[in-house]
């Protein structure tokens, strides 16, 4: 059994369960009345979500970016992180003057269904039973998220969206919105993403969930009441999927075959190698802060999202007659969402006749290059949302 | 065949500002209707698609080098990165107004698919490439004894893009054969100046550096 190397503490659990329910976010409550209809057949009701906006609405309502999260991101997207303190995910994309002008647009993230960070999911209290919903919690889709985030557009009294951006999952909801509400979409910016899961990324996802359920600990996904946490499940499910965020060419560069602290092999099972220890770190700082069913969701969401499927078998049907402007983004090194995926998603947009824009951008370090700082995707970012801007007429508003 | 000669500068541009643009891009957008839908295929650094969406046209690229897609997505142009040769086949019938190849049709490895392709992708195409019957080129190759070299053709034989020349009298041959119909035909000489209009077809294979046509679809089975 792989070590991992710190053991979530039982002050990070009650963080996280803290946030789970009171979140250090906005949050939008649905009573009874307001259920979300689901797509495995449940109206889920109450609910909640858990959001943070960035900037200022215009008075004519037409300068709000809704980013989408990816699988084991956040709404703490330009802020700091209340359970690791660190700084958002996307500060290199967010902010005064950048790409995704605070300054300028109207920027808001939710957590997603299903997620563990103050919208409802399986680390969330069950109102029907008092205690975690756990595996009780019904079975979520990438089109349920995005459902449930246009409930929160509503309640934001906001129409249409100037932009919906994101990568990976928020990539994936980003083509969702697309096709579910278009008319709600003025501009979308999805980025190392496609409008299906492939067989290796459920294969390497259901290597994830394995190990998760694997774990002694897990308890049949009862951990909370048993005061267990599945942290050498979850953290090898993490450290199996970092690798795939990566690349080859990106961990040569950065770790190659050097050692950890030592000039020799210790001959034992001890991180010996750089990446060895990198990859254990991954992990045990992710286990602090994630819940490891809401990983089992969020995976599976992830997994049954096909947007062809739900159109027939043909994908260019889910975007005929669309006004949206796209701007598809991929990777040249990302090779969980390779390019080639991308470009499908292109020729099915432009068979629909939607006005598209396409960059390739050359990087080796994967796919997680979306959330890094790669200067050439911030200026491709930076002018189609320019371009949107004029044409919706953006020029002067909220300024 | 009607021929003319078109207005230079083009209306619409100010004088100053046709400065910016190149000779042939304004000869080009000179044949397109302001508020069609327009595709260029290899737009390059996306000059063309900038200088007709200052002209209100609704225009679209496909660029092969990833660096020229990216300069034009810059741009926030609408720009796609992929081959003339194998992605102009995901393109529905009768997508645009207009499909415009410029100086790209030499370097594909299926001209005359390619060409079929602009014309059921648009209602009409406007195609222009380098003239290899220049008499520059036929100097060279004649006297010279080695494959011609221009200021607009600069490559050597073995690293040019270029796979696929012709001649003006080769491509009227070849829209003759898949039946397409020319619309309107101009060579442009070596400063980009239209050549006199009335002049026979051997005098603009001879001296048009580049031809520039304006196509649509031939009559139904002929």
């Amino acid at each position: 059994m792989v070590k991992v190397q710190s053991v979530s503490s039982p002050v990070q659990a009650e963080y996280r369960a803290q946030e789970a329910d009171h979140p250090t976010s906005q949050v939008a409550t649905f009573g009874s009345d307001h259920p979300l209809p689901l797509d495995c057949g449940i109206d889920l009701a109450p609910f909640q979500i858990a959001y943070q906006t960035y900037g200022e609405l215009n008075t004519a309502k037409s300068n709000a970016i809704l980013i989408c999260h990816a699988l084991t991101g956040d709404q703490h997207v330009a802020n700091h992180h209340p359970v690791t303190g660190k700084p958002g995910w996307w500060v290199t994309l967010v902010g005064p003057g950048k790409p995704l002008d605070t300054s300028k647009y109207f920027i808001i993230c939710s957590n997603v269904i299903g997620g563990c960070m103050g919208s409802t999911g399986p680390a969330s209290i069950n109102p029907a039973t008092g205690k975690v919903w756990g595996l009780d919690f019904p079975v979520i889709t990438i089109p349920d998220m995005v459902r449930a985030q246009a409930m929160l557009i509503d309640r934001l009294g906001i129409d249409t969206l100037f932009s919906v951006v994101g990568g990976s999952m928020g990539g994936m909801q980003v083509l969702q919105w697309c096709v579910a509400y278009p008319e709600r979409v003025f501009s979308a910016l999805p980025i190392a993403c496609s409008t299906r899961h492939s067989a290796q990324n459920i294969a390497f996802h259901e290597l994830g969930r394995q190990a998760v359920m694997a774990d002694p600990d897990w308890r049949e996904g009862r951990y909370v009441e048993q005061g267990t946490h599945p942290h050498r499940g979850l953290g090898v499910a993490r450290m199996a999927a970092h690798i795939t965020y990566l690349s080859d060419a990106a961990l040569h560069r950065k770790f190659g075959r050097r050692m950890q602290d030592r000039e020799l092999p210790t001959f034992s099972f001890d991180a010996d190698f750089q990446v060895e220890s990198y990859l254990r770190h991954q992990g045990s700082s992710f286990v602090e802060r994630f819940d490891a069913n809401s990983y089992l969701y969020l995976t599976r969401a992830m997994d049954y999202f096909d947007v062809a499927a739900d159109h027939n078998g043909v994908l260019a049907a889910a975007f005929r007659d669309t006004h949206t402007r796209f701007c598809v983004v991929s990777f040249t090194s990302d090779w969980l969402f390779p390019t080639s995926e991308s470009r499908a998603t292109v020729h099915a947009l432009n068979a629909g006749g939607a006005r598209v824009s396409f960059a390739e951008i050359e990087t080796d370090r994967g796919h997680d290059a979306f959330l890094l700082d790669v200067p050439e995707f911030f200026d491709i970012a930076r002018a189609f949302l320019e371009s949107a801007g004029k044409t919706r007429g953006l020029a002067d508003a909220g300024q | 065949m009607s021929v003319e000669q078109p207005s230079l500068p083009l209306n619409g541009v100010a004088p100053r500002a046709a400065d910016r643009y190149r000779s042939d891009h304004l000869l080009l957008a000179g044949m397109i209707e302001s508020g069609s839908r327009v595709l260029d295929v290899g737009c390059g650094d996306g000059d063309l698609l900038q200088l007709l969406e200052t002209r209100g046209i609704d225009g679209r690229g496909i660029e092969l080098s990833r660096e020229g897609v990216n300069r034009c997505v810059a741009k926030g142009l609408a720009v796609v990165q992929g081959d003339a040769d194998t992605d102009l086949a995901n393109y529905p019938d009768d997508a645009f107004d207009y499909v415009i190849l410029s100086q790209t049709l030499q370097a594909t490895r299926q001209p005359k698919t390619v060409l079929e392709h602009l014309l059921r992708i648009g209602r009409r195409a406007v195609v222009s490439f380098p003239n290899f019957g220049h008499w520059k080129m036929r100097v060279q190759l004649l006297i010279g004894g080695h494959m011609p070299r221009t200021d607009n053709l600069p490559a050597t034989w073995y690293d040019t893009p270029n796979i696929h020349f012709c001649t003006i009298k080769d491509f009227v041959q070849l829209c003759d054969e898949i039946n397409v119909k020319m619309e309107r035909a101009v060579a442009l000489n070596l400063y980009g100046r239209p050549l006199r209009f009335n002049a026979p077809w051997w005098f603009w294979n001879m001296f048009g550096e580049q031809g520039v046509f304006l196509l649509s679809r031939g009559e139904e089975g002929r």
